[in-house]
């Protein structure tokens, strides 16, 4: 194939198909209880150094309470699927990361994120590799079928394609430029799950975003669950399952594990919460109190969980579940 | 019940007016939300939303705050993935994009990733999202922006999102499918479209109350102008009512 375009960004992790398949050929297959503290899977499996990525984002099913814990325990240097609000801003507000390949990082309708801006412009980020959404998931997606890329019709023509690690190339059939993304696979992914068994079997309501490809795109994943439910109810539902087993790595039930942001179905957003981040996150000092108390000044989710108060989550419950 | 109204107000009703029934619009956080609800509750009851990451068709009676919030699949007819929504984009099932950034060129051409030099620059903006999507594959797109000359330039300094790139032809040239690509700029000052030939931005129609000369102050750089330029009617008493007391109910925005 003709490469008429590559893009000048770092490949940062360049993709290695044939030792992904020799990882997951020796991935325990085993039905073993998997749960654990979110202290333990972190410090087991979260290294200095690691590629991480979270799903879904920011205010939404949010892996909260494990990024608080990879910021709790100071994990550095890390590498970032950026694709985020408030998740990953914990992460640049703690200066852990140290390579970013970047969609978006911003705090939606509370505009650009100051945490972002300020490891961004001081350099503190060594390099920050430009995607668009639907590049980024393709990126997962073409780790999810092993291969090493796939096509894309995204990117062309735009500086979002200069400033990435993607190439354009005369299609072989057509003869037309396409663009090429490469696949992505992580060392960690965090995911956080409506319901899930012991053994990890995932299970999710309402969007899917981008879990049933980052999961499978994950060496390793670490995985959340508003409630833990029995094999049984699994298996009477198979059909809901998104997330077998054999991808995760541990589990643990955590409810409220994606606040301030939303669960569908279970409970909305903390407006007032998310409010009072986007204010802290204005400057280093207010950024720092606001991990002080509410990360580095609790032992765990769940005594962030009693900051917060009980009642005050209560009220944030939609009155009634999805039958 | 005033007639007065806000920017935002103005800029809410222009973009709904652009919607219309029974078509697809991917929809972004912010004005486009307000935008299609008031569409929905007025002239478009069969409006297709479609949210990036898998909601589509939502009834927008609860105003979403996130792109990915339950209010954007909230009676919809399928909640999907991203990859199901932009494999829809994609293979061209998707009518209109509404796109914001915080500089756009003659070419409708956006930026929303960095001010200055990506290498080091003097303002980090959150990215493309799915907006470089959204400008590559919906047949029109539609940017709503603030109309100053610091955000209408001749050239920007990145391109995040693809407008008609450098010109005729030049969309096609990369590889992105033809006949697709901007149709309207609304802003607080005016609506433009796009020159057929020139591909270059056309002056259409002027907001209430502002002249021909405050948009061309405003904008930096050549705005063609169309033969006959009309004035925009203002918000009606009906839409300002239900964007007031229906779509915004709760003044997330408004």
């Amino acid at each position: 194939m003709e490469v008429i375009q590559s893009g000048i960004g770092e490949l940062i992790r360049p993709p290695d198909l044939n030792a992904f398949r020799e990882w997951n050929r020796h991935k325990s297959k085993t039905l073993v209880d998997k749960r654990m503290s979110e202290a333990e899977a972190v410090s087991r499996f979260v290294h200095d150094g690691d590629y991480l990525g979270t799903e879904l984002y920011g205010t939404v099913r949010c892996p909260m309470s494990l990024v608080n814990e990879v910021v709790r325990q100071g994990k550095k240097d890390l590498l970032i699927a950026g694709q985020g609000v408030l998740e990953l801003d914990m992460l640049l507000a703690a200066s852990l990361v140290k390579k970013l390949d970047i969609t978006y990082i911003g705090l939606e309708v509370y505009g650009v994120s100051n945490c972002l801006r300020r490891e961004v412009e001081s350099g503190r980020i060594e390099t920050c590799v430009e995607w668009s959404n639907a590049a980024f998931a393709g990126r997962f997606k073409a780790a999810a079928m092993g291969v090493p890329f796939i096509p894309l019709r995204s990117m062309l023509g735009t500086d979002t394609l200069k400033y990435s690690s993607a190439k354009v190339v005369k299609d072989p059939f057509t003869g037309d430029p396409i663009c090429l993304i490469p696949a992505l696979i992580l060392d960690v992914g965090l995911i956080h799950v409506h319901r899930a068994d012991k053994y990890g079997n995932c299970q999710v309501d309402g969007i899917s975003g981008f879990a049933a490809e980052m999961a499978r795109a994950s060496k390793t994943l670490i995985v959340s669950t508003e409630e833990i439910i029995d094999e049984e109810d699994i298996r009477n539902n198979p059909d809901r399952t998104i997330i077998p087993y054999y991808l995760v790595d541990a589990v643990m039930e955590a409810p409220f594990a994606s606040h301030p942001g939303e669960m569908c179905y279970v409970h909305r957003r903390d407006e007032d919460q998310i409010r009072e981040w986007v204010k802290a996150a204005e400057t280093p000092e207010t950024t720092r109190a606001y991990l002080d108390k509410y990360i580095y000044g609790v032992r765990d989710h769940r005594e962030y969980l009693e900051l917060i108060g009980k009642e005050h989550l209560e009220s944030l419950r939609y009155p009634r579940r999805k039958p | 019940m005033t007639t007065d109204y806000n920017p935002s107000e103005l800029l809410i009703c222009t973009a709904a007016r652009l919607m219309p029934d029974n078509t697809t619009a991917f929809i972004g956080t912010g004005i486009p939300m307000l935008a299609a609800s008031l569409a929905q509750k007025m002239h478009a009851p069969n409006l297709v939303t479609v949210f990036e990451f898998g909601g589509t068709g939502a009834i927008i009676d609860e105003l979403p705050t996130a792109v990915g919030g339950q209010n954007t699949f909230h009676r919809a007819v399928a909640a999907s993935g991203i990859c199901d929504i932009m494999e829809t984009a994609h293979r061209g099932f998707i009518a209109y994009g509404f796109l914001g950034g915080a500089q756009i060129d003659p070419y409708g051409n956006l930026n929303s990733t960095v001010i200055g030099d990506h290498r080091h620059p003097k303002v980090r903006l959150p990215g493309s999202g799915g907006s470089n999507d959204v400008g590559s594959h919906c047949w029109q797109t539609i940017a709503i922006m603030r109309h100053d000359k610091r955000r209408f330039m001749e050239k920007i300094d990145f391109i995040t999102t693809p407008g008609y790139l450098s010109g005729p032809g030049s969309r096609e040239a990369a590889g992105l499918g033809p006949g697709s690509g901007p149709y309207r700029v609304v802003t607080n000052l005016a609506v433009m479209g796009y020159h057929p030939q020139s591909k270059r931005m056309l002056l259409l129609a002027t907001q209430p109350g502002v002249s021909v000369a405050q948009v061309l102050e405003n904008t930096g750089f050549e705005l063609l102008l169309a033969e006959q330029i009309e004035e925009n009617p203002p918000p009606s008493q009906e839409e300002l009512r239900i964007l007031r007391e229906e779509v915004d109910r709760d003044k997330l925005y408004i």
